[in-house]
């Protein structure tokens, strides 16, 4: 069986917080193809962002990260950071949440665009600048020619998220990772931001890794999905699987959780109890036993992916005994 | 931009004409007959009078201020009555010593500052850091003319390596040359220059730590960028538009602790012509000299407003 | 309480003011030798057991004149900066409670107050009024004033924008009331630190003014002017220039590190850092 492009295998990060070393991903196993779609899914203290950064080699000074992450076969842990410099921007790139803030407010649009190009294209400013301009074109940026010269200030937050993009597919890299991406736009330009990354992916022959809260988002943009809780992939499986017959409770309460239109008067939100803990304070078993309704003595043991159906796994050590649910 | 530049000439022009009456009230007005203080006690009336006449003090305060601002403009500044020579000429020849002395001076601060401010926020947290923001703390609790004090005991009396005081002239018929005069000029300006480093380089630090918490810091790094590539394309010349404000502010700070270090070297400069004045109750003088130090930090400050603007591309206002 | 007891630099701050404190305080009452008492034939005497630090031009005990120069320099700090405090933070909530007309005027006016350094000042201050303490910590006052203004409107500023404010002045809360019982609390460690630091700011800008002999006149003693004294006996007694400068530093290190070491731990934002 030939690679994947992304092989991730028990990943585990620790960070320095100031209340000690934390466990921010604890164990998490996935493999992403050329092509595929995954979306990451969790609340926020999941560890969803501490993954994308870990897959850039972004982590900040002090953070430990142990297990084993292949890229093309290749093992990424054991590199340098001159060869994650190399990697970075050419073969996996990265949108981020904040469209405001992720442009340097001093530099032109043109000039940010063309920077990777320049960097690893190796490209003059002539051929760098009529590239960004041809990028910028296929994000649908609007005056596109004027924009090059125009610094961020001037531009819209859809607008400026358009220039990420653009900056982030500029090498073809060969994995995209797009964290909450539109988390900070408007309900109505999310729709077309998401249509225009799926689509260059789609383009491209791109993986995506899209990262969200926002189960909707998820739903409507990937064909795998994996939810997070804890630092942990709590359940894996293609989106209408794990959607549909969810299996894990965690993914089971996100799935009840979420408001309708169209319901009864009087009709209770359904809620998880508790509260999503600090990285610090999660325990060693299963991270959602303090939470879960169907908690018994044998979640106090760390949970493994078991698979459930073709390409759906689930990490509860109960889930047979919880049987299937709509 | 325009409009931008045209609000920030009035309020220049303005702050100045502010800081003129001002002066002119507290050294003018204030001491009441100029020529009585000018005599001291012990004249006579009639002294008094004719003095004032003299000086034209019998004259409405109104119309000796705008005579005064007339003359700036002109480039008259009336005359000194200790050494009864134009005021004009005297700080025009003090400002010979001063003004090197002052740029030298923010020469080094900024050349040491900056390098270290940088290192500092690259080194966060590191012995480098620690041993910069230690540096910068004794730095800043050291009295300038305390330093002064002891580099001249160190490094004129003791290594006699520059001399301890006074000033030779920059050229022959003065009795020196650029060599000699640079080479009086040196400890005093290292004495200026190491308490305003000190505060800069925190400054610096801080501005450079602050940008590098930045979102787009993060993008460059994303983009494959290296760590020194990341710190000379984006964040340096982020950081340096509040460090450069500051700058100025540290130039009008610079200006009056140049007064007690000239006094300290006995430097023939504009601190020792204020300091003489005073002495000789000479408020022509003190009032001029004190204009001429506000309005330079106020010029400066100006200066500074223009250079924000041009490089930071937010002010000046663009289309969306 | 047990951060601030484990914080390096407030610990070193705090240990250093209060030196400066309780040897102005014990100079009230004890001093080793009277602080005028003038002993020529035993002038320029090395540390001893009989004068601990020596003795200067004059045959005066050293030590005693640093106790005694403590005062003065405890006084400088306390009368400027509280001048600037009070007169200051009035301005500033003043503004911030305004808005209009009355913000414009104090911001212009402290901008304005920039152009004339503390030293400036007190220069032009005692060329009309003659030298003296009163007129230097006047002087140094004065210049105060802009710098709480500033730092007040600004913080109290951030402090009206916050929902909370909007709630109370929902409920009808004059702004007096917002102002006293919401906006100060919530202001009140950025000035705290702002005022240790203007503190050691006062102590040096006393120190420049009696060196140059327009502060404390003698035969009150001052740090700054033993320094000048120093200065001129420099070849016979190098060691005089020492003893002051060393006083004047610590003191304004002391207060430097409480300050910073006391922005530390206020800073709630800090707090949750550390």
């Amino acid at each position: 069986m030939s690679t994947s492009l992304l092989e991730v295998r028990d990943l585990r990060v620790t960070l320095n917080t100031s209340r000690g070393p934390a466990d921010a991903l604890r164990g998490l196993s996935f493999a992403l193809d050329r092509g595929e779609t995954l979306g990451v899914v969790g609340e926020s203290g999941c560890g969803k962002s501490m993954l994308a950064l870990t897959l850039m080699g972004l982590l900040p000074e002090g953070a430990r990260v142990s297990g084993s992450l292949r890229f093309e076969g290749r093992e990424l842990l054991a590199q340098d950071e001159a060869a994650w410099c190399r990697l970075r921007g050419d073969r996996i790139a990265m949108v981020f949440q904040e469209p405001m803030t992720a442009l340097n407010p001093l530099h032109t649009i043109g000039r940010q665009v063309a920077e990777p190009l320049r960097l690893h294209r190796g490209l003059d400013a002539v051929a760098a600048r009529a590239e960004a301009l041809r990028l910028l074109e296929q994000v649908r940026l609007p005056q596109a020619a004027r924009r090059l010269d125009a610094h961020p200030h001037q531009l819209s937050g859809g607008q400026r998220q358009r220039v990420v993009i653009a900056m982030a597919l500029a090498c073809q890299p060969d994995l995209l990772i797009a964290d909450e991406p539109t988390t900070a736009l408007d309900v109505t330009l999310q729709r077309e931001i998401l249509q225009l990354i799926a689509d260059l992916v789609a383009d491209r022959h791109m993986a995506l890794m899209l990262i969200s809260h926002d189960l909707a988002v998820i739903a409507r943009n990937v064909r795998r999905v994996m939810v997070m809780y804890g630092g942990l992939g709590v359940e894996q499986g293609p989106a209408g699987e794990v959607l549909h017959r969810p299996m894990h409770p965690y993914t089971r309460g996100l799935l009840a959780a979420r408001p309708r239109l169209g319901a009864a008067r009087g009709e209770r939100l359904q809620t998880i109890p508790g509260r999503v803990p600090e990285l610090v304070d999660l325990p060693t078993g299963c991270p959602f036993a303090d939470r879960c309704a169907h908690r018994e003595a044998v979640c106090e043991a760390p949970p493994s992916m078991r698979p459930v159906a073709e390409g759906h796994e689930v990490a509860c050590l109960r889930w047979e005994t919880l049987g299937p649910k709509g | 931009m325009s409009f931008f530049l045209l609000k920030r000439f009035v309020s220049f022009v303005a702050t100045l004409l502010a800081a003129s009456v001002v002066v002119f009230a507290a050294l003018e007005i204030l001491p009441g007959n100029a020529a009585e203080v000018r005599l001291g006690p012990t004249a006579t009336p009639e002294q008094v009078a004719a003095l004032s006449a003299q000086l034209g003090l019998d004259r409405p305060a109104f119309t000796r201020y705008v005579e005064w601002v007339g003359g700036y403009l002109r480039g008259d500044l009336g005359v000194s009555v200790a050494y009864d020579t134009p005021v004009w000429s005297l700080i025009a020849e003090r400002l010979r010593v001063s003004l090197p002395l002052a740029l030298l001076a923010m020469g080094l601060t900024v050349a040491v500052a900056l390098s270290l401010g940088v290192y500092a926020a690259a080194r966060h947290n590191r012995l480098g850091d620690v041993g910069v923001m230690t540096l910068s703390q004794l730095g800043l609790a050291i009295p300038n003319f305390w330093l002064a004090i002891v580099l001249i005991l160190v490094f004129a009396v003791h290594l006699q390596w520059f001399p301890a005081g006074g000033f030779p002239g920059w050229t022959d018929d003065e009795g020196g040359s650029l060599w000699d005069g640079l080479q009086a000029l040196m400890l005093p300006a290292v004495a200026l220059a190491a308490v305003q480093a000190a505060i800069l380089a925190r400054f610096t630090r801080s501005a450079v730590l602050d940008t590098l918490r930045e979102d787009y810091v993060r993008t460059a790094r994303a983009k494959g960028l290296s760590r020194r590539a990341t710190l000379w394309r984006h964040v340096l010349r982020n950081a340096m538009i509040p460090v450069i404000t500051i700058m100025g502010l540290q130039f009008g700070n610079l200006l009056t602790s140049a007064i007690v270090v000239e006094n300290v070297f006995v430097l023939p400069g504009i601190g020792r012509l204020v300091f003489q004045a005073i002495a000789n109750r000479d408020l022509a003088v003190v009032r001029d000299v004190i204009m001429l130090l506000a309005g330079a930090v106020i010029l400066i400050n100006f200066i500074v407003d223009l250079l924000y603007a041009w490089i930071d591309p937010r002010l000046k206002g663009g289309d969306a | 309480m047990r951060a601030a007891l484990t914080h390096r630099s407030f610990m070193l701050g705090a240990v250093l003011a209060l030196a400066l404190l309780l040897a102005a305080g014990l100079s009230l009452v004890w001093t080793p030798y009277p602080p005028h008492a003038i002993d020529v034939p035993n002038r320029f005497q090395p540390p001893s057991a009989a004068h601990w630090l020596g003795t200067d031009s004059l045959g005066r005990d050293i030590a005693t004149l640093l106790l005694v120069g403590a005062q003065n320099s405890i006084l400088v700090g306390v009368v400027a900066v509280g001048m600037g405090l009070v007169l200051g933070v009035g301005l500033g909530l003043l503004a911030s409670a305004r808005r209009g007309w009355a913000e414009e005027f104090v911001m212009r006016l402290s901008d304005f107050t920039f152009a004339f350094p503390a030293l400036l000042t007190a220069i032009m201050l005692t060329a009309v009024y003659g030298p003296g303490l009163f007129t230097s910590i006047i002087a140094i006052g004065i210049f105060n004033i802009p710098v709480f203004a500033r730092l007040t409107r600004a913080a109290a500023n951030a402090v009206w924008a916050r929902d909370f404010i909007l709630a109370a002045r929902a409920c009808g809360k004059g702004a007096v009331r917002i102002t006293l019982e919401h906006v100060l609390p919530n202001i009140a460690s950025v000035i705290i630190v702002q005022a240790t630091i203007q503190f050691a700011t006062a102590i040096l800008a006393e120190a420049a003014l009696s060196y140059l002999g327009l502060g404390t006149q003698p035969p009150q003693p001052s740090w700054g002017r033993m320094l000048n004294e120093a200065q001129t006996q420099m070849f016979q007694a190098p060691q005089l220039a020492l003893y002051p400068g060393v006083a004047i530093a610590l003191s304004v290190l002391g207060l430097n590190l409480l300050g910073d070491g006391l922005r530390d731990l206020l800073d709630p934002r800090l707090a949750r850092q550390r």
